[in-house]
């Protein structure tokens, strides 16, 4: 616990900093006066016509589920390479890498099966 | 932080002098971006403000503390406010964990006391670093979300989602490096990489002379995957599809003006710092200077000095590398979206995989490749 407290601690600074620096151009700056395009939502010169809870691609969500599933058995590897040293060299080296070659096969079946159901196909 | 209240003071102040160095790089940073952008595209850049321009962003910085502070009416006010903060933390977080230069020593009231040139270590730093940096998400997502624009919306998605199809290239190529070292400790990667060229080939050792024992003899490809993905992670040219400003205006910035906007670019300069400490650590040596490093420590008084001078030699380092991305920026047209994916997805993320398998067979057969 005791490793964690610099980094709570940094956190606290940085923050202090950065909520620091928004509240300060609230007190320098000129007083705001109103007009109604300014506040509206930034268009490029024309009136907005769409809300702001516009709809978001479902694509996006895909990628995103992909994306653990992948980053998750990416982080499976870590630890093998971690001890991928030790292994081979208390003898196991042929052990290690065939129990690792089936799950890197098994993550690019995935990835290829993947791109062949069109789940990676941008436009 | 430290037993004794000299050790905390002397934390503490070296805590807030790496955020500041963070900090304070990112005027020069822009100010080199600028120089360099118009060296590059033969026109002048800034240089009215100051000698060669470099006090430019001092006028800038103050120009954007006397700006209006606005909010859009329609946008969500604590995340408004919340996104540029949010985006200062992960680049904080993670430099302070990177070791910047050789460990010293200090003496004290006729005590010795150990000191890292970082602000903590941590036993797992890379994966600390890893899963830091991608908290940079959520910066964007607040902003995009609580700016209540779909440019700022739309910008942000499509951060988020390059960031992360960039983040399983980035992790499995350094799949490699942590098995050729076997380690998730920065300081003993980097004196892992001390000394001349040095492995077992087949049984026998062989020393080469002429080459620094660094990284990237041993992981090419590797380094060239990580070096690619932490353009799309820093959300930089070729790859600054989330402020394609023909499409998008700024991307989730479009509202932020002022000093809200200049957080951004911290966190943004932040991150790149980060990247390039990070290339720097792993594969060319950290703080180690090759052939020179053993000399400097025997000639220099003191080990505190002999890190102050290394860490001017890590500097050197990671400045070259941010050099390479603002020279990068000026010179690659911007990629297309779909083209994007398909590069992180089905050309990196495959061939990330086969240095993986690659670097597996070589180490085995070669049994102990570089330690």
């Amino acid at each position: 616990m005791e490793a964690l407290v610099p980094i709570l601690v940094l956190t606290l600074v940085v923050a202090t900093f950065g909520s620091l620096l928004v509240y300060v151009s609230s007190i320098l700056g000129p007083k705001k006066h109103y007009t109604r395009t300014k506040y509206m939502p930034y268009e490029c010169g024309l009136p907005g016509t769409e809300s702001e809870t516009t709809n978001v691609s479902v694509r996006y969500y895909l990628t995103a589920i992909l994306f653990i599933v992948f980053d998750i058995e990416i982080l499976f590897m870590y630890p093998w390479a971690l001890t991928y040293r030790d292994f081979i060299e208390a003898g196991h080296g042929a052990y290690i890498f065939w129990v690792m070659f089936v799950f890197i096969a098994l993550f690019l079946f995935g990835l290829i099966w993947e791109i062949r159901s069109k789940a990676l196909e941008w436009d | 932080m430290g037993a004794s209240g000299f050790e905390i003071v002397v934390n503490t102040i070296k805590m807030l002098a790496i955020f500041l160095l963070m900090v304070q790089l990112v005027p020069i940073l822009v100010w080199v971006e600028r120089r360099g952008s118009a060296y590059i595209q033969n026109r002048f850049g800034p240089n009215r403000v100051g000698p060669l321009g470099l006090t430019q962003l001092l006028a800038d910085a103050v120009k954007f503390l006397f700006k209006e502070e606005f909010r859009p009416p329609s946008s969500v006010a604590f995340m408004y406010y919340a996104a540029p903060v949010l985006a200062l933390i992960p680049g904080a977080l993670a430099f302070a964990a990177i070791p910047l230069s050789a460990p010293f020593t200090l003496d004290y009231d006729g005590q010795t006391y150990n000191f890292l040139f970082q602000s903590y270590q941590l036993g797992a730093g890379i994966v600390f670093v890893l899963a830091v940096s991608s908290l940079g998400a959520y910066a964007l997502l607040f902003a995009g979300w609580g700016s209540g624009n779909k440019y700022s919306l739309m910008g942000a998605l499509r951060a988020s989602a390059q960031m992360i199809s960039y983040e399983l290239a980035l992790g499995l190529s350094l799949v490699g490096i942590l098995m050729i070292y076997g380690t998730f400790s920065f300081s003993e990667m980097v004196s892992a990489q001390q000394g001349p060229l040095n492995f077992v080939l087949f049984g026998t050792p062989v020393v080469i002379d002429f080459l620094p024992n660094w990284g990237i003899f041993y992981q090419p490809l590797g380094f060239i995957l990580f070096f690619a993905a932490t353009f799309a992670e820093t959300n930089r040219a070729p790859f600054d599809l989330p402020e394609a400003e023909a499409e998008l205006v700024a991307g989730y910035h479009t509202e932020y003006g002022g000093l809200k906007m200049l957080m951004f670019y911290i966190g943004e300069y932040g991150h790149m710092m980060v990247a390039s400490a990070l290339l720097t650590t792993f594969y060319f040596g950290g703080w180690d200077l090759p052939f020179g490093s053993e000399f400097l420590k025997e000639a220099l008084p003191s080990s505190f000095i002999y890190s102050l001078v290394m860490h001017l030699v890590f500097m050197g380092k990671v400045l070259f590398f941010l050099w390479v991305f603002v020279w990068v920026r000026w010179t690659v047209p911007r990629f297309r979206y779909d083209q994007l994916m398909d590069l992180g997805w089905k050309t990196m993320l495959p061939v990330a995989l086969a240095n993986t398998v690659a670097t597996a067979v070589i180490v085995v057969l070669f049994n102990s490749v570089g330690r």
